[in-house]
């Protein structure tokens, strides 16, 4: 059985303008998807914000850099992630399709194994 | 043969392989034992024991192990023709997968279904060979990796699953019927191949309106083939077409298969399309085109599929039923969609109704900009000619 990411991507500046009822909707959304796909599930979280990132680069000579913020500059931020066990890329696609991704959207990524 | 064997492998690269020592092994034995009653099912026997035999000396621990499932019915049993298709259906869906960007679907289907070579792929879109062969060869490997699996999809994905295939098979059809860059007006190959995937799509899946459509849709405008080109190779305009040179068989085919596909019910945008060209297809003389019913199909379909282009192209219908200015008023509005502005069809619809209300001038304008904006040579020329015939 193989093992997928998914990203959970989220527009923040779009989430500050909803209400406590809308993040409920959605936490009850997370749930529904843990129970009804839970065999599945190897791991998972919310993470917070972008503003609370760190990023660390490292030149060509082996010195690292600390610095504020995400990585990447993006529309939409890293909101979360789960682990996924799944046969193949259509049953990874098919369960990631139940995770709300209000704002934004998912990405699915195999993950490598190391043999 | 080869879908056969990737059922085995799920490597297309190793499926490859063991169709070619099938090949080579054939070569050797049927000429000393002389060709066997039926040489396709010993050819995909030999390709496919091949197969298990690759899979079962690899390495345990590598990964691509994973991937390889072997028939749990003895694969000595020759294949019946079923199995055939629904091996080809599968590599079907296989190559039109979502995750895959459309040119990479379109050149995954010419290299594995239709068996073009790499370098026949690459010339077919004239995209260098070195880049094409990397576009197809991180395509196997994205298939590989992710998983893509090798299958048809589930009755409820299946409707989605069909559209870009359609779109996929359409899309080689059209850049073969006018070839978008060069010398040529059309690249019959590429026609030729389009034709039977569409067919191979429509035996496999003979109640889908849809794909009844598209092989229709292909049909009737390849009819035309013979008749679009004047004794010097310059482009024809409909109009202007020698409709005897018309394809009588691919025009009754189409017309019956037409007939089958709008009976079953709310009509999608291959069967909206096909019934355009059957209302061309059926009238012996441009006089004779009922553009009515062909402005009120192009209706429907702005309703499934609002694109600018189909917008277009109705606007060039009403400029026939209605009449030039009416044309004009409905391409005026097209004036600002940005994915018109490098399109030669839109100033060259234009032009034409500039030039049939004798705006002279205005007609000479956007004919030279259709000519600067198309790269195929045999269009353009044609623009030229239309240029020069102004007043």
């Amino acid at each position: 059985m193989a093992q997928y990411l998914v990203l959970i991507y989220s527009n923040e500046a779009s989430w500050a303008t909803t209400d406590d009822d809308f993040s409920k909707k959605i936490m009850d959304g997370h749930n529904k998807f843990g129970e009804k796909h839970g065999a599945s599930l190897r791991g998972g979280n919310a993470l917070e914000p972008e503003m609370t990132a760190t990023s660390i680069r490292t030149d060509d000579s082996g010195k690292s850099v600390t610095t504020d913020g995400p990585f990447a500059e993006t529309k939409e931020a890293l909101g979360g992630y789960y682990v996924i066990e799944a046969d193949d890329l259509d049953t990874a696609i098919a369960i990631a399709k139940d995770i709300p991704s209000p704002f934004g959207g998912l990405e699915v990524r195999p993950i490598r194994v190391m043999s | 043969m080869l879908a056969a064997t990737i059922r085995i492998t799920r490597d297309f690269d190793v499926a490859e392989e063991c169709v070619q020592d099938a090949f080579a092994r054939a070569l050797a034995t049927w000429s000393q034992q002389g060709i066997p009653s039926n040489p396709g099912a010993w050819l995909t026997t030999v390709a496919r024991r091949r197969a298990i035999d690759v899979g079962r000396r690899r390495d345990v621990a590598v990964r691509s192990q994973r991937y390889l499932v072997v028939e749990s019915t003895g694969a000595e049993s020759a294949l019946t023709d079923g199995e055939f298709e629904d091996d080809r259906l599968r590599l079907i869906f296989t190559c039109c997968h979502p995750s895959l960007a459309t040119d990479t679907q379109v050149a995954l289907a010419l290299r594995m279904l239709c068996g073009l070579s790499t370098t026949e792929v690459a010339k077919a879109f004239l995209v260098k060979e070195g880049a094409m062969a990397a576009r197809i060869t991180r395509a196997k490997k994205k298939i590989a990796l992710a998983r893509i699996p090798y299958r048809v999809p589930e009755r409820s994905e299946l409707r989605g699953r069909i559209d870009a295939v359609l779109l996929v098979i359409h899309l080689l059809f059209t850049t073969g019927h006018t070839a978008p860059v060069g010398e040529n007006l059309s690249q019959v190959d590429l026609v030729e191949r389009a034709l039977d995937l569409a067919r191979m799509l429509h035996s496999l899946l003979p109640d889908d309106a849809e794909v009844t459509s598209l092989l229709a849709l292909i049909l009737l405008t390849d009819s035309r083939r013979g008749a679009r080109q004047g004794a010097n190779g310059e482009f024809l305009k409909l109009e202007e077409q020698d409709r005897s040179k018309w394809h009588r068989d691919s025009i009754d085919e189409g017309l019956v298969l037409v007939g089958k596909s709008i009976r079953r019910g709310r009509p999608g945008r291959f069967t909206l399309m096909a019934a355009i060209a059957a209302v061309h297809s059926s009238a012996s003389h441009w006089d004779e085109t009922d553009w009515a019913e062909i402005v009120g199909l192009y209706d429907l379909l702005l309703d499934t599929w609002p694109s600018p282009v189909v917008a277009l192209n109705r606007a060039v219908a009403l400029s026939f039923a209605e009449g030039p200015q009416a044309g004009l008023d409905a391409l005026a509005v097209l004036g600002a969609e940005p994915q018109l502005s490098t399109y030669p069809y839109l100033a060259a619809a234009r032009g034409d109704c500039l030039e049939r209300l004798d705006r002279v001038a205005e007609a000479r304008d956007a004919f030279e900009e259709a000519a600067m904006l198309t790269e195929n040579l045999v269009e353009r020329d044609f623009l030229q000619l239309r240029i020069s015939q102004l007043s």
